[in-house]
């Protein structure tokens, strides 16, 4: 059981299929699998849907596939970062399915975890709510939302073990941990892989159950808004 | 004087009760964060997967791998936990979060929020603010009263998509502070020098 692979495009060998749909981690361009994306770029796989929160900036994240016209539809939360992504979906040329970010994260969430469905609040009277089941409980209305599985989940973590155990650092895990999980074979980009036994697995956040294969590499990891404070 | 931006953060920070676990959005709400009165201890929430939100970092302290939710480098407190995205809507959804604030485009009368969306022109999504508002404690709105036209942005009816349907509690604009209730909004407050008659014509919806 060999889970590490010397670089993205070997670790995606084999995966990739024109028409597929990803679940991708990251908030904004923090936590993103970069790696990943290039080579999904360099393959030139078409027809491609994701479930990612955010659809990058015009050079960098997922807007590198939008330049490249390999999408042909996101399932997002808030794409307004993107001039190229705005010009595509506005001209017809890209569906959007847009997705309350909770909701977005949940079906996820529940798509890994065997749940078909799940009823929640949000989007309640909206546009979100058009066409899917409303159910009453306890006197609140609430609607179904499905549970999302993916044909290959992209990911990025801080350290794996040689398992696939992984950790993640700050705000950068993100949507990492629901995506990874929503698909059926998910593939994980990290700064570090450690040796088996240096790893707490007290602190575990990933367990290796849900990553198949690993890469270890070196992030661009850009800034989005850089703010500072006086010092 | 009608209250400036910062006023009106100053004013929406009165409505924080200490322990309160507390999500603020985009723009003025974000300002909140700098008035939280003495000897209040509120904890902030970033959608993005953390609690105990600390300040604007210098320089030197700057983390590629440590943002808010619009996507600001920030700090961690010594009190600060992380959680991936399902987790941090599951708070949300949950009822934990005890407020939020957020900003808004329009408000009816009856509480809808339209903050997300102009059809045909600005493709941008709702992020969490549906969430948000479908599942906090108690929704509290920082806006100007009127757009850059004049117009009220308090309405009888939404014209833009709603964002949540009967959510919004209170409302903190330039010109006062307005509570939604049976009936109508309620003008509960005064920005200093703003007369009843001047917040009457800028207000479209029904006050009460």
């Amino acid at each position: 059981m060999k889970k590490i692979y010397a670089s993205a495009a070997e670790a995606l060998d084999g995966l990739l299929k024109d028409g597929m749909f990803i679940a991708a981690g990251g908030f904004g361009l923090c936590g993103i699998p970069e790696l990943l994306l290039n080579a999904i770029r360099d393959a030139g796989t078409k027809d491609l849907t994701f479930a990612s929160n955010n659809a990058g900036v015009d050079d960098f994240g997922i807007g590198i596939l939008l330049q490249t016209k390999q999408v042909k539809k996101m399932m997002s939360s808030y794409v307004g970062e993107n001039a190229e992504f705005m010009r595509q979906y506005l001209s017809g040329e890209l569906e959007l399915e847009f997705n309350p970010q909770g909701t977005l994260a949940e079906r996820m969430r529940a798509g890994g975890a065997g749940i078909p469905g799940f009823y929640t609040k949000t989007g309640v009277g909206t546009v979100i709510a058009e066409g899917k089941e409303h159910k009453d409980f306890d006197g609140e209305t609430y609607i179904l939302e499905r549970g999302i599985i993916a044909d290959l989940s992209i990911i990025k973590a801080w350290k794996a073990d040689e398992t696939g155990n992984l950790i993640f650092r700050k705000t950068a895990r993100n949507f990492n941990v629901p995506a990874g999980k929503c698909g059926k074979i998910c593939v994980a980009e990290v700064e570090e892989i450690v040796p088996v036994g240096s790893l707490d697995p007290d602190m575990i956040h990933m367990p290796g159950i849900y990553v198949h294969r690993i890469i270890q590499g070196d992030h661009e990891k850009r800034i989005e808004q850089r703010t500072i404070r006086e010092a | 004087m009608a209250w400036d931006r910062n006023q009106m953060a100053a004013r929406a920070a009165q409505e924080l009760q200490d322990g309160w676990y507390v999500n603020l959005g985009i723009g003025i709400p974000t300002l909140v964060s700098n008035y939280i009165p003495d000897g209040i201890e509120v904890t902030l929430q970033s959608e993005n997967g953390m609690l105990g939100m600390g300040p604007f970092p210098t320089e030197d302290e700057i983390d590629p791998d440590l943002i808010n939710a619009g996507k600001q480098t920030i700090t961690e407190l010594p009190q600060t936990a992380y959680f991936d995205s399902a987790e941090s809507f599951a708070m949300i959804r949950g009822g934990k979060i005890a407020m939020a604030i957020l900003g808004a485009m329009e408000v009816a009368e009856n509480g809808d929020l339209a903050n997300w969306m102009i059809p045909g022109k600005l493709v941008k999504g709702m992020g969490g603010a549906m969430d948000l508002v479908a599942g906090v404690g108690r929704v509290v709105v920082v806006m100007d009263h009127t757009n850059k036209h004049g117009v009220s942005k308090l309405l009888k009816e939404c014209t833009l998509p709603l964002t949540g349907k009967g959510v919004v509690d209170r409302i903190i604009t330039n010109l006062g502070v307005l509570d939604v209730v049976k009936g109508g909004l309620k003008v509960v407050e005064l920005a200093p020098d703003v007369t009843q008659d001047q917040i009457e014509s800028a207000t479209e919806a029904t006050l009460v």
